[in-house]
C-alpha cells in the first residue's frame, strides 16, 4: 500500500525490521577495525572478535587458527541470521529475502561448472561455495557437459531457471562462455529483482531501485573493463549490460565501444553520482576502482537504514555483513602473512 | 541500625609489588570486600598486561567445554560438587589438560575411523541383503514368467493383455550386457536422485529401491538417517560414468555386488565376520574412552572452578595500572572503612608468602566521587533489601527504607490477606523451605520455586502477620470462631433468626479481640466491615506517609541541608496533616465517642464552605475554628513549598561563586594549588529556571499526591474485602453446597474443588496480587516522599559469586 507503510508495515515486517536493525548495530565499528588492524596474530583477532557478535561462533575453535576458519565461522553467523529472518518472514518479504541469495547461487553454479571443467574434486568445490547460494542438487552440476544439459538436469528445479532462457546453447562449456553465462544470468537476475522491487512499491521500490541501479552500473563497468582486449564483440558486450541503471541506455552505447580504462572513466564522469569515485583516483589506475566502488556501495547501504518501513534494510544488511566478512578475511590474511602494512589497502570501513 | 545508612566507604589506592599481585588479588577475592575500578578502560583487550594469560585461560576453558560436550555425548554427568581441591596451579593444569585433550582426540579419531569402516560394512551388508532379495525375487519372477510364456504360446490377444509385459520379457534377451550399480542413498534425497538419473540418462536406466526400515549411520557424517537401498541397471560406459558422478553428488555410497549366488554368500559371511570383529574393537575403544571421560569427570568441577577463579583474577589484574618500572601494580577501588584492617592483613599475608621485598602500600584517597552503597545484610534482611533495591539503589548514606520495609511490607500485605487459616497454610509452606534451607540452597530449583525460596523470610513474615490480621478480622476460611470468648450479642427473643442485627441486643461485654463473630453472615456485615476497613486503611496510609516525610527530615539533617528541612519538610508536614491528619483525627474521635457524624460531609464542606455551621456533624467544640485554621495552614504551605527554595538555592550559589572568584585570585601564584581548587570547586552551571520548574513540578506532585496517595491506600480495604468475599463464596457455594447433598461422592468432589480453589485462587493468585499492591504502596506512596535511589551498588570482587554462575 503505497504511502501507508507507516500504518501497515509493522503488522508483518515490524518484528523482522527490529531484528535486522539490531543485527546492524552489531556490525564492527571503526574502533573495532582499528583494534583489529593492530593485532599481531590470528589469536589476537579471535580474542578481539570474541567480544563481538562473532564470539559464540569462534569460541570453540582450537588455537592454531586459520584464516579460512575465521571466515567460515563469520559466514556461518551471517547464514544463521539470514535463516532466522527467512523463517520468520511472510510474503512478500520472504520472496524478497530469497531474491538476495540468487546472486550467490549464480556464483556457486559458475564456480562448480568452472571447477569441473578444470577437473577439480566436487567435494572440494562444494566447500568453497557460499552457503547462502546452496541448493539441493548443486553437486549434480558436475555431470553437465553443456548449457542445455546444465539447464535440463539441474537448474530447471532452481529459481534460476527463468534466467537461463537467454543462454541455452548446445556448445560445450569453456571459460569464455561460462563467464558470459554468469553475466547473462546476473543481468536477468538483476532485472528480475528490479521488477520485483518495483512491484512492491513504496519506499522499498525507491531505495532498492537506487541500490540495484548502482549494482547494475558497477557490473556494466566491470564487464567493460574485463572485456577490453578479449574477443568479445561490442554487440555481445552490449547485451550483457542490465537494462536499467543510470547508464541505461546512452551510457551503455558509450561503454560498449570503450577500448581502454580511461575511456571508461570519461564515460563515467559524465554521471554526477560517479564523479566522486574518480576524484581520488589518478588516470590509468584500475585496481583501486574496486575499493572505490565498495566504499560507495557501503555508503549507500548505510543510508538505506535512514528510512523506515521498507525491505531494503535486509538487502543492505546482508551486503554490509558480507563486506565486513571480506574485511575480516583481508585483515586476517594480512596478519597471517605478516603484511600488516597492506592492511588498509582493501579494508572498507562500514561506519 | 546498620541497615539504615550505607556502610561508610573509602576510595583506596593499593600499590602491589608485581610478584605478589596474583596472590593478593586471589586473597582479596576470597575476602570479597573490595571493589576494583577499571583503570584501563580505553585499552583494547590484547594490549593489556595479562592478555596472554587471559588467552591461555580461554584456551583451557575451551578444552573444558570440549570435555563437557564429550561427556554429555557419552552420557556421563560430572559430579555436581567435588569437595576436594585439586591443588593444581595454572601451569600444571594447562599441561594436564593438553595431554588429556590430545589423548581424547586420538581416541576419538581412532574410534571414528573404526566407526566409519563399521558403518560402511553395515551398509554393505544391507545392500547385500536387499539386493540379493531383489535379485532372487526377480529371477523367480522371470523364471515363472518364462515358463508361463512357454506354456501359453501367444494365444491371448485380448486388449487386457499388458503390452509392457511382453516387452519386459523380451528385454533381457535382446540386451544381454546390462551393468548395474548398487548402493544406499538417504531417503529424503531419493526422489531428486531418481529424477536426476532419469533426466541425465534420458530414462535409459532402471532403478529399483528398497526401504531400510531402521536408521542407518552414515559413514561420512556419522548421523543416523533413513536410507534406501537402490540398484540401477544401465547399459553403456558413458551412462555408467554419469551415474557414478550423480551418485557422488548425492552422497550415495556405492557397493559392489555380484549376481552369482555363491559369491554373494561368501561375501555375506565375510562381511558379517568383519562386522562382529569390528564391533568388539569399537566396544573396547568406547570403554577406554568412557573410563578416560569418567576420570576427567571426577575433577571437572574443581578444574572448572579453578579456571573461573584464575580468569577472574586476570580480569582484575588487567584493570590495574602497571608502573613504568614494571615492578608494581597500581590498583584503585572502594572498600568499607570497617574492612580496611582485614584487607591490610590479607595483603600483608600475601606479600609475606611471596617473599616480596616490599609490602603492599595501602593508601586512602580523597575524592569527590560518590561512593557505592553497601548494606550489610543477612539471610533474613537481604530479601527485604532486594525489594527496595529493585526500585533503585539508595544514594550513598541515604536513609534506607529497607529497615522499615521489614515490618511494614508484610503488615500491609496481611491487611489485604487477613485470614488466619490461609496464613497458617503459607506459614507451613515457608517453614518447610526455612527448615530445609541448607539442603535446598545447594540444589538447582526451577524459576518459580527459586523465587519462592529466595523470598522465604518475606513469606514467613507475611504469613505471621496474616495470622494476626486474620485473628482481628476473625476469618478462618471465612468461618467465624469464638476464640476469645463468647459473642457479645444475643437474641432479644426467639424470633430473631432472620440474620439481622435488629433483633440483637448486647448481652455481654464487648468481644475482647478483633471482630465479633456474630457479625458474620448478617445483613449488616458488609457495611460494618467496609466502614472499619476503609477507616483503618486511611489511618495506616496517613501514618506511613508521615513516616516517609519524617525520614526526609532525617536525610536532610544528616546531610546538613537546612533548606530542605525548613522549606520542604515543614510545609509538607503541615499540608499533609492539616488535611488528612485531621481526617485521621476525626476518625479516631468518631470511634471513641461513637458519634453519628458524617465524615464525608465534614471533609467536603471544610473546603466548600468552611464558615458554615457544622450542625449535627460537629464532633468536638471549636471544630469550626480549628478547621478554618487548618485550611489556612494548608493554603500557606503550598507557596511555602514552592517559592523560597529556588531563591535560597540561587543565593547560596551566588555566595559560593563570589568566594570562588576571590580564592582564585589569591591563589593565582601557585599553579598547583589553584588547579586543585578548581577541581574541588568545579560546579555545575546554575540554571535558575530549571531549578524553579523542578520545584514547581515537585510541589504540584506533592499536593496532588497527598490526595491521590491517600486514596491509593484504600486498596488495602478493597483487596481485603475481595479476599474475604472470595473465600466466603468458596466456602458457602462449594463446600456447604456439597455438604447439603448428603452424598459422599458429591462431598468428595466438593472438597476437591474447594481445596483447588483455595490453593489456586486464594493462596496463590490472591497472595500474588496482595504482594504486588503492597509493593506498590511501598515504592510509590511511601518511598516517593523521601527516597532518591540514584546510587550504585557496591559490587566487590569475590569468588563466591563465581561458583553460583552456571556453565562455562
Amino acid at each position: 500500500m503505497y504511502g501507508f507503510e507507516a500504518l501497515s508495515f509493522n503488522i508483518h515486517g515490524g518484528y523482522l525490521e527490529a531484528i535486522v536493525r539490531g543485527h546492524r548495530s552489531g556490525l564492527l565499528t571503526t574502533a573495532d577495525y582499528n583494534n583489529l588492524c593492530q593485532c599481531e596474530t590470528l589469536d589476537d583477532i579471535k580474542m578481539h572478535l570474541s567480544a563481538t557478535e562473532y564470539g559464540p561462533y569462534l569460541q570453540n575453535e582450537p588455537s592454531p587458527l586459520h584464516t579460512t576458519t575465521i571466515v567460515e565461522k563469520c559466514t556461518l553467523k551471517l547464514v544463521d541470521d539470514y535463516k532466522h529472518m527467512l523463517c520468520q518472514a511472510t510474503e512478500p518479504l520472504s520472496t524478497f529475502l530469497e531474491y538476495i541469495t540468487y546472486g550467490h547461487m549464480i556464483d556457486n553454479v559458475v564456480l562448480i561448472v568452472t571447477g569441473t571443467l578444470h577437473e577439480r574434486d566436487v567435494q572440494e568445490l562444494l566447500e568453497k561455495c557460499h552457503p547462502l547460494g546452496m541448493f539441493d542438487s548443486i553437486a549434480t552440476l558436475a555431470v553437465a557437459q553443456n548449457m542445455r544439459e546444465l539447464y535440463r538436469l539441474v537448474l530447471v528445479d532452481t529459481p534460476l531457471a527463468p534466467y537461463f532462457s537467454e543462454c541455452i546453447t548446445s556448445e560445450d562449456l569453456d571459460d569464455m562462455n561460462i563467464e558470459i553465462m554468469r553475466n547473462t544470468l546476473y543481468k536477468a537476475y538483476l532485472e528480475d529483482f528490479y521488477r520485483f522491487c518495483q512491484k512492491l512499491g513504496g519506499a522499498t521500490a525507491e531505495i532498492m531501485s537506487d541500490l540495484l541501479a548502482f549494482e547494475a552500473d558497477r557490473r556494466a563497468v566491470n564487464i567493460t573493463i574485463n572485456s577490453i582486449g578479449t574477443e568479445l564483440t561490442r554487440d555481445d558486450r552490449r547485451k550483457l549490460y542490465s537494462n536499467f541503471g543510470l547508464f541505461y541506455p546512452y551510457g551503455h552505447e558509450e561503454l560498449a565501444v570503450c577500448e581502454d580504462i580511461d575511456q571508461v572513466r570519461a564515460v563515467m564522469e559524465k554521471y554526477p553520482p560517479y564523479q566522486s569515485i574518480f576524484a581520488k583516483l589518478s588516470y590509468g589506475e584500475s585496481q583501486m576502482l574496486d575499493k572505490a566502488f565498495y566504499e560507495e556501495e557501503v555508503k549507500r547501504h548505510c543510508l538505506a537504514f535512514e528510512q523506515q518501513f521498507h525491505y531494503a534494510v535486509f538487502f543492505a544488511y546482508m551486503r554490509l555483513r558480507e563486506q565486513e566478512i571480506r574485511n575480516l578475511m583481508w585483515i586476517s590474511e594480512c596478519v597471517a602473512q605478516n603484511q600488516k602494512s597492506r592492511v588498509h589497502d582493501s579494508v572498507v570501513f562500514i561506519f | 541500625m546498620d541497615l539504615l545508612r550505607s556502610e561508610p566507604m573509602q576510595l583506596v589506592q593499593l600499590i602491589i609489588p608485581i610478584e605478589a599481585a596474583h596472590r593478593s588479588i586471589s586473597y582479596l577475592g576470597d575476602l570479597g570486600l573490595f571493589q576494583f575500578k577499571d583503570l584501563n578502560e580505553n585499552k583494547s583487550p590484547f594490549q593489556q598486561t595479562y592478555a596472554s594469560q587471559v588467552k591461555r585461560c580461554g584456551e583451557m576453558t575451551r578444552t573444558l567445554r570440549l570435555f563437557k560436550e564429550q561427556m554429555m555425548k557419552a552420557g556421563i554427568s560430572p559430579p555436581t560438587r567435588s569437595t576436594k581441591d585439586s591443588g593444581l596451579d595454572l601451569e600444571k593444569l594447562e599441561v594436564k589438560l593438553k595431554e588429556l585433550e590430545a589423548e581424547l582426540l586420538e581416541i576419538n579419531a581412532n574410534n571414528e575411523k573404526l566407526q566409519h569402516t563399521y558403518n560402511e560394512l553395515v551398509e554393505y551388508k544391507l545392500v547385500l541383503e536387499k539386493v540379493g532379495e531383489f535379485f532372487s525375487s526377480a529371477q523367480n519372477n522371470a523364471v515363472a514368467r518364462q515358463r508361463e510364456l512357454e506354456v501359453q504360446p501367444i494365444v491371448e490377444t485380448s486388449i487386457d493383455s499388458p503390452l509392457l509385459m511382453e516387452q519386459d520379457a523380451t528385454c533381457p534377451i535382446k540386451h544381454i550386457k546390462l551393468g548395474f550399480i548398487s548402493g544406499l542413498v538417504s531417503r529424503e534425497k531419493s526422489i531428486p536422485f531418481e529424477r536426476i538419473l532419469f533426466r541425465a540418462t534420458r530414462g535409459n536406466v532402471f532403478l529399483k529401491q528398497a526401504i531400510v526400515d531402521h536408521h542407518v549411520q552414515d559413514p561420512l557424517s556419522g548421523d543416523k538417517v533413513h536410507k534406501n537401498v537402490f540398484v540401477i541397471f544401465y547399459s553403456g560406459e558413458r551412462v555408467k560414468s554419469k551415474i557414478i558422478k550423480i551418485c557422488d553428488a548425492f552422497g550415495a555410497n556405492r557397493y559392489p555386488f555380484s549376481d552369482e549366488l555363491g559369491k554373494q554368500f561368501q561375501m555375506m559371511t565375510e562381511v558379517s565376520g568383519r562386522i562382529a570383529e569390528l564391533k568388539t574393537t569399537i566396544d573396547a575403544g568406547l570403554l577406554h574412552r568412557s573410563t578416560l571421560l569418567q576420570k576427567i569427570g571426577y575433577q571437572f568441577e574443581s578444574w572448572n572452578l579453578l579456571l573461573k577463579k584464575e580468569k577472574s583474577i586476570y580480569r582484575i589484574l588487567n584493570m590495574l595500572n602497571i608502573n613504568v618500572t614494571k615492578k608494581c601494580l597500581l590498583a584503585e577501588g572502594w572498600c568499607p572503612i570497617s574492612a580496611a584492617r582485614q584487607i591490610q592483613k590479607v595483603l600483608l599475608q600475601a606479600t609475606m608468602e611471596c617473599n616480596s621485598q616490599v609490602g603492599t602500600i595501602f593508601q586512602v584517597l580523597q575524592t569527590k566521587e560518590l561512593p557505592p552503597t553497601y548494606f550489610y545484610t543477612n539471610n533474613f534482611t537481604c530479601s527485604f533489601q532486594e525489594i527496595v533495591d529493585a526500585y533503585g539503589i539508595a544514594k550513598y548514606q541515604e536513609a534506607n527504607p529497607g529497615v522499615y520495609t521489614i515490618i511494614t511490607f508484610p503488615f500491609l500485605f496481611a491487611v489485604m490477606f487477613g485470614d488466619w487459616g490461609h496464613g497458617i497454610c503459607l506459614l507451613l509452606v515457608t517453614l518447610y523451605f526455612i527448615i530445609n534451607e541448607k539442603k535446598i540452597s545447594s540444589q538447582k530449583l526451577g524459576d518459580i520455586l527459586e523465587m519462592v525460596f529466595g523470598g522465604r523470610y518475606i513469606i514467613m513474615m507475611m504469613a505471621l502477620f496474616s495470622i494476626y490480621t486474620g485473628l482481628i478480622y476473625n476469618e478462618f476460611f471465612s468461618i467465624p470462631f469464638e476464640l476469645f470468648g463468647p459473642t457479645a450479642y444475643g437474641c432479644r427473643d426467639p424470633s430473631c433468626r432472620d440474620s439481622t442485627t435488629i433483633g440483637l441486643i448486647k448481652v455481654r461485654d464487648t468481644y475482647p479481640f478483633g471482630v465479633d463473630p456474630k457479625w458474620h453472615g448478617t445483613r449488616s456485615e458488609l457495611p460494618f466491615l467496609n466502614s472499619l476497613k476503609m477507616k483503618m486503611s486511611i489511618l495506616l496510609g496517613v501514618s506511613q506517609m508521615n513516616l516517609g516525610i519524617i525520614l526526609s527530615y532525617y536525610n536532610a539533617k544528616y546531610f546538613g541541608n537546612n533548606i530542605n528541612i525548613w522549606h520542604q519538610f515543614v510545609p509538607q508536614m503541615i499540608f499533609l496533616n492539616s488535611l488528612f491528619g485531621y481526617l485521621s483525627l476525626l476518625i479516631i474521635v468518631k470511634w471513641c465517642t461513637g458519634s453519628q457524624a458524617d465524615l464525608y460531609h465534614v471533609m467536603i464542606y471544610m473546603f466548600l464552605s468552611p464558615t458554615d455551621d457544622l450542625g449535627e456533624n460537629q464532633l468536638f467544640v471549636g471544630q469550626k475554628f480549628f478547621q478554618v485554621t487548618l485550611l489556612l495552614l494548608a493554603l500557606i504551605a503550598v507557596p511555602w513549598m514552592l517559592l523560597p527554595k529556588p531563591f535560597l538555592l540561587k543565593k547560596q550559589h551566588e555566595e559560593r561563586h563570589k568566594g570562588q572568584s576571590y580564592s582564585l585570585l589569591y591563589s593565582g601564584e601557585d599553579p598547583l594549588e589553584s588547579e586543585s581548587h578548581s577541581i574541588h570547586l568545579d560546579h555545575k552551571e546554575f540554571e535558575f529556571s530549571e531549578i524553579f520548574v523542578h520545584q514547581l513540578i515537585h510541589t504540584i506532585e506533592f499536593v496532588l499526591g497527598a490526595v491521590s496517595n491517600t486514596a491509593s491506600y484504600l486498596r488495602l480495604w478493597a483487596l481485603s474485602l475481595a479476599h474475604s468475599e472470595l473465600s466466603s463464596v468458596f466456602y458457602d457455594k462449594v463446600l456447604l453446597l456439597a455438604w447439603g447433598y448428603n452424598n459422599t461422592i458429591v462431598l468428595i468432589v466438593g472438597i476437591i474443588v474447594f481445596i483447588c480453589a483455595t490453593v489456586g485462587v486464594l493462596l496463590v493468585m490472591e497472595s500474588l496480587s496482595a504482594f504486588l499492591h503492597a509493593l506498590r504502596l511501598h515504592w510509590v506512596e511511601f518511598q516517593n516522599k523521601f527516597y532518591e535511589g540514584d546510587g550504585y551498588k557496591f559490587s566487590p570482587f569475590s569468588f563466591t559469586s563465581l561458583t553460583d554462575e552456571d556453565g562455562i
